[in-house]
């Protein structure tokens, strides 16, 4: 199985390693996306944390954009961290940066404040357990809409997901524990 | 798995983490609100505030500071996206005023007048994660053992000229190969040459004092450190950096970058990503400039694009410079 990691911009290699961690258990192999033809052939795409205005801007302006939603809609499951969860929302109120609508979440950026007020926090995520979530300059999810929380921070959901969409607030690519890809991987296999 | 405990809060991981969210990007210099909704627009990754362009402070001279804060308050309030700030090397009070504003990341940079002749800051003090520049392997360490987030090259700033930079990446590179030859013994003796800046005041306490250097303990050389904590750290980082065969951390190009081929180069040789100064707003088009920047950054094997993109575009004017007048020296 190919597991896209968007290599646009943001911590893109974090991601990659994390899916070739998982290779000899669930047989699945990162590809670097970088381009619309990279998006063939693939089970499941990451969006990384990164600019969400940077990603934003050469997504449109390469096609991609459009490909991911279409592509999202049949069925690929795709997981956005930080950045990429901004990018699969249904509305971040900023009109720099246009959600694709996968997931039925508003989000709001920088919703914490700046670098200095960025955060790790232990949550406990259903399905998954404690993970040490590493939150920088985060966004925070204003409303789930009709997706599931799996897990908050003083009441805000900051990890949900909504059938094929997996969407979270914070870095598990960071830590260096895998769950997440592993779920993630999992919502794949189904 | 990462030892959350051992990271003192987790400090180190969020600053190293923030620089990560910057990788594949463009940072762009810039002097008011102005600029930086251009640099925004373009797509920048962050924007960097300062009080003037290098190629600016290069031609009128004078003492270059830190932006006034009404500027970085502007430029904080005008964009989304981060905001770092350069600031005096050694200067720790305009370090925790940039801090307390609210800036992202903080440049120690040589492109300002240093403040201190001896000593970087003690990164490691800050919150907020900061970036230094490294002309050599060794530069780099000692930057990182200071609790650097991020390293970029120095380059030559303000001359629109890519040289410096494609030195500073080759003197790195060179450095970081050659770790993988070396048997313990000799990595040992590079790291006692490493650390030796940490003594020099003490050597001219030494001078002063007794007419010849090396009379004097090197207790207390580096923020309470001794000679032999700063080696011993220092030769901890230099067995990173053998075992990750790169630096632990993201790597930028800086100093001189001032065409969409030079940003391609500069990724092309490996780097995470490119900090552009003069080369933007001292350009005829900046919006069209910085657009092509961030394009070619992000496409940089995309030749047939890049041809395109740098069609028309006039980039700033370009300076040769002597010896004398480097600001990578500082």
């Amino acid at each position: 199985m190919k597991i896209g990691v968007l290599n646009i911009q943001g911590d893109v290699s974090e991601h990659f390693q994390m899916i070739m961690h998982l290779h000899k258990k669930y047989n699945v192999d990162p590809v670097n996306v970088k381009t619309i033809e990279n998006l063939h052939g693939l089970s499941g795409l990451i969006i990384p944390g990164g600019e969400s205005t940077v990603i934003y801007k050469i997504l449109k302006k390469s096609g991609m954009y459009e490909k991911i939603y279409e592509m999202a809609v049949s069925g690929m499951p795709v997981m956005g961290t930080c950045a990429g969860a901004i990018l699969i929302s249904r509305d971040t109120g900023d009109n720099r940066v246009n959600g694709m609508n996968l997931i039925d979440i508003t989000i709001k950026r920088n919703a914490y404040g700046r670098q200095i007020n960025s955060f790790i926090q232990s949550i406990n995520i259903e399905d998954i357990g404690n993970f040490n979530a590493v939150f920088i300059r985060a966004p925070g999810i204003e409303s789930p809409g009709n997706s599931m929380i799996m897990a908050t921070v003083n009441g805000s959901p900051v990890i949900v997901r909504e059938n094929n969409i997996l969407a979270m607030t914070f870095h598990p690519e960071l830590t260096g524990d895998n769950r997440i890809h592993e779920y993630f991987v999992s919502m794949i296999d189904n | 798995m990462l030892d959350l405990k051992n990271m003192k809060f987790g400090d180190e991981l969020l600053k190293r983490g923030f620089a990560k969210m910057t990788k594949g990007g463009v940072v762009m210099d810039v002097t008011n609100a102005e600029q930086a909704k251009i640099a925004e627009k373009a797509g920048a990754v962050s924007v960097m505030a300062l009080e003037r362009v290098p190629s600016d402070i290069r031609a009128q001279g004078g003492v270059a500071r830190m932006s006034d804060p009404l500027k970085v308050k502007e430029i904080l309030d005008a964009v989304s996206i981060p905001v770092m700030a350069k600031v005096r090397i050694g200067h720790l009070s305009e370090a925790s005023i940039l801090e307390s504003l609210g800036v992202d990341m903080l440049d120690e940079s040589e492109v300002l007048t240093p403040a201190d002749p001896f000593y970087h800051i003690n990164k490691k003090l800050y919150k907020v994660p900061v970036v230094c520049g490294a002309r050599t392997f060794p530069e780099a360490v000692r930057r990182i053992f200071e609790g650097a987030a991020m390293i970029r090259t120095k380059g030559e700033a303000g001359t629109g000229n890519i040289i410096e930079a494609v030195r500073h990446i080759r003197t790195v590179t060179d450095g970081i190969y050659i770790l993988n030859s070396l048997t313990n013994d000799e990595l040992f003796k590079i790291t006692e040459n490493i650390s030796k800046s940490y003594v020099t005041l003490r050597e001219l306490t030494s001078e002063d004092l007794y007419g010849e250097s090396g009379k004097m303990p090197y207790n207390n050389v580096y923020y309470g450190m001794d000679f032999r904590e700063i080696s011993n750290e220092i030769f901890k980082v230099i067995k990173e950096i053998k075992r990750l065969k790169r630096l632990p951390l993201v790597n930028f190009a800086a100093g001189g970058i001032a065409t969409p081929a030079d940003a391609a180069l500069m990724m092309k040789m490996g780097m995470d990503g490119v900090f552009v100064g003069s080369g933007i707003f001292k350009s005829q088009d900046p919006q069209k400039m910085a657009n092509a920047i961030v394009d070619a950054t992000e496409n940089f094997e995309d030749y047939k694009l890049l041809g395109d993109i740098s069609s028309g575009l006039e980039g700033m004017h370009g300076l040769d410079i002597s010896e004398i007048e480097k600001l990578q020296n500082r």
